[in-house]
């Protein structure tokens, strides 16, 4: 086999993993613009499902309250796990590795299981359901991926920085920020966006967790399907796709995953 | 400025001593090496001296103050790391004033001192410039200029050289002597070269197995080695074994050794190579060491070359410069001759 079929067998290859990924998404957005809701053809052009949307207050809350619970869900895990993946790095300590190893599981537990034991978790303490049970569920869920994130761009520190750093005087605080922070940023970013990710994706422990009329925008579109469809739920979507892709997009400027540039 | 001193100090990782009961004396404006192969705690002591690693025992003195438990950041030095350990996000200038702004001297004084530390350096061009886009010499330059910016009591350098090719470690070695006399600080650096030892230090310490073996100008520890580790490491040596027994039966049809003075009878007998020479037949003059030998290999290496010959058990190596050499093939039976005064008797422990 010569190597330019190869290379376009190649080129189709990733098409049909684009058009694979993204078909269901581009269906979606398409339907959003019909004016049928029965996802009659022909197409009609109509913003008559975005226009219901705005006038719904139930999904503008839900999506207001998942979008700030996002928020906080990063701002608290990305700190957290940033300091936790420092620590981890300098420091010696008694249990350390135990203590790397047990970040993992909680990733591969089903959400499901995850979802279960925090409720009965929350309920024992006393706390039971609402908004502070969410987000310290989401915080729970987030960091094993913050932890990684920067902890895997942190393995290319390289540690006689600090050492040189700390021979020209400087303390630990002023080596963080002028030295170790800005060769781990990219890493923090990524690390930001995938706790953003797992909070306002996140459906199984939201659900568990949330109070009936505190739902998060993932658990409203979930109900209201049971309920019957409507179009503005392709609406909605169809807004926080493009948020997210901006976002993403942005992001992927500062980092580069997905491989070298 | 200022002395440095480590006196008896210890130090354990594990069971494994590191540094074993070491001393040695830093006088103020010197340069000194500290020598050994690796594992032999060199950079130990150095970081030892930095204060990356605090001792088990023993004391360590910067000028008057006892650092024994002063942390790194407090003890005023200036350090030069193998890679060179420039902040990757900073420009040059900003990694030299890096110890400037962390002792808050203003912004007028740190553009002026940085000015001055890139003058020293000669690279006043290259401030604004990030380290990837410099070369090894000119990144090597900025350590050195990050490193002393600070006006340190002590400057100390982990294998400064190492990371340069060789015509280029030739003229940093210049260079490094001429700003380290320039400024006149106390500079300790850390090597596994002995060349590049006896070309900066004016005092060397050599390191074996955690322990300072010797400790002295580089000409004193070549020309006196007190053992045959000091004698071997620092440049090339011949070991004539067998030398420990009496002094008649050294002399012989084969061999016509004079013992040197403190020869006890027991000591072991050491000549460098450049001090022998290989004639065809017995030299005849008095108070010349005489050695039967067999042409083993010649080695022309430019301007000296180097011939290795067999006697009895011993190898023998003799350099000089080519010319003077007789034309000679291998399996030749030839002679090799040396002052009495070159030879160093190395008593036995």
């Amino acid at each position: 086999m010569n190597s330019r079929l190869l290379a376009n067998l190649g080129r189709l290859w990733l098409g049909l993993i684009l058009v694979f990924l993204y078909a269901p998404i581009l269906v979606m957005a398409f339907m959003s613009f019909n004016a049928s809701q029965y996802y009659q053809l022909p197409f009609e052009f109509s913003m008559r499902w975005y226009e219901k949307l705005a006038s719904n207050g139930e999904i503008i809350d839900a999506a207001t309250r998942s979008v700030l619970i996002a928020i906080v869900t990063t701002i608290l895990a990305t700190t957290l796990g940033t300091a936790a993946s420092v620590a981890l790095f300098r420091f010696e300590f008694r249990g350390k590795r135990f203590l790397q190893v047990m970040l993992f599981p909680p990733i591969a537990i089903p959400w499901l299981i995850t979802g279960t034991a925090m409720l009965i978790f929350f309920f024992g303490v006393g706390l039971g359901r609402g908004t502070p049970s969410v987000i310290i569920g989401h915080v729970a869920l987030a960091l094993p991926y913050v932890i990684v994130v920067v902890s895997a761009r942190l393995a290319t520190f390289d540690a006689t920085l600090e050492e040189a750093a700390r021979s020209m005087g400087a303390g630990g605080w002023t080596i963080t920020r002028r030295v170790t922070l800005p060769w781990i940023a990219p890493g923090i970013i990524a690390g930001a966006l995938f706790a953003f990710a797992v909070s306002f994706d996140q459906f199984v422990v939201s659900y568990f967790l949330s109070e009936p009329g505190d739902s998060t925008l993932p658990v409203l579109i979930y109900t209201s399907i049971r309920k019957g469809f409507t179009p503005e739920i392709n609406a909605i979507s169809t807004i926080i796709i493009v948020i997210s892709m901006a976002v993403m997009l942005f992001a992927a400027r500062f980092s580069n995953f997905g491989g070298e540039r | 400025m200022a002395e440095v001193s480590v006196q008896n100090v210890t130090k354990k990782f594990g069971t494994l001593k590191a540094l074993d009961d070491v001393s040695m004396d830093f006088p103020d404006g010197g340069f000194f090496g500290l020598l050994g192969p690796s594992g032999s705690g060199k950079t130990t002591l150095l970081r030892a001296i930095a204060g990356f690693i605090f001792v088990d025992g023993g004391t360590i003195r910067i000028g008057e103050q006892s650092v024994e438990h002063v942390p790194v950041e407090k003890r005023d030095i200036g350090m030069m790391f193998q890679n060179y350990a420039l902040f990757p996000n900073m420009t040059v200038a900003d990694n030299i004033g890096f110890g400037l702004r962390v002792r808050k001297v203003g912004a007028a004084e740190e553009r002026r001192r940085i000015g001055e530390a890139l003058e020293l350096v000669q690279l006043a061009e290259h401030g604004q410039r990030k380290p990837h886009q410099l070369s090894g010499g000119q990144r090597q330059r900025v350590a050195l200029a990050r490193a002393i910016v600070t006006n340190p009591r002590v400057l100390l350098l982990d294998e400064p050289l190492s990371a340069l090719d060789k015509a280029l470690r030739v003229d940093m070695q210049i260079e490094l002597k001429r700003i380290q006399r320039e400024i006149g600080i106390t500079t300790i650096f850390v090597t596994h070269d002995q060349e590049e030892a006896l070309t900066l230090s004016d005092k060397i310490g050599i390191l074996k197995d955690g322990r300072m073996t010797q400790a002295g100008p580089p000409r004193d520890v070549y020309n006196a080695p007190n053992d045959i580790f000091s004698a071997t490491f620092l440049g090339d040596a011949n070991i004539l074994s067998g030398s420990g027994a009496t002094d008649d039966l050294r002399r012989n049809e084969e061999a016509d050794i004079r013992m040197p003075q403190g020869f006890d009878g027991k000591s072991t007998l050491v000549v460098r190579p450049e001090n022998m020479s290989i004639s065809l037949t017995k030299p005849d003059q008095e108070g010349l060491s005489k050695l039967k030998a067999t042409v083993v290999q010649r080695v022309f290496a430019g301007a000296m070359a180097t011939c290795i010959l067999q006697s009895g058990g011993n190898t023998i190596k003799v350099i000089a410069r080519d010319q003077e050499f007789p034309d000679l093939s291998e399996g030749a039976q030839v002679w090799v001759s040396w002052p009495q005064d070159k030879t160093i008797a190395i008593p036995a422990n």
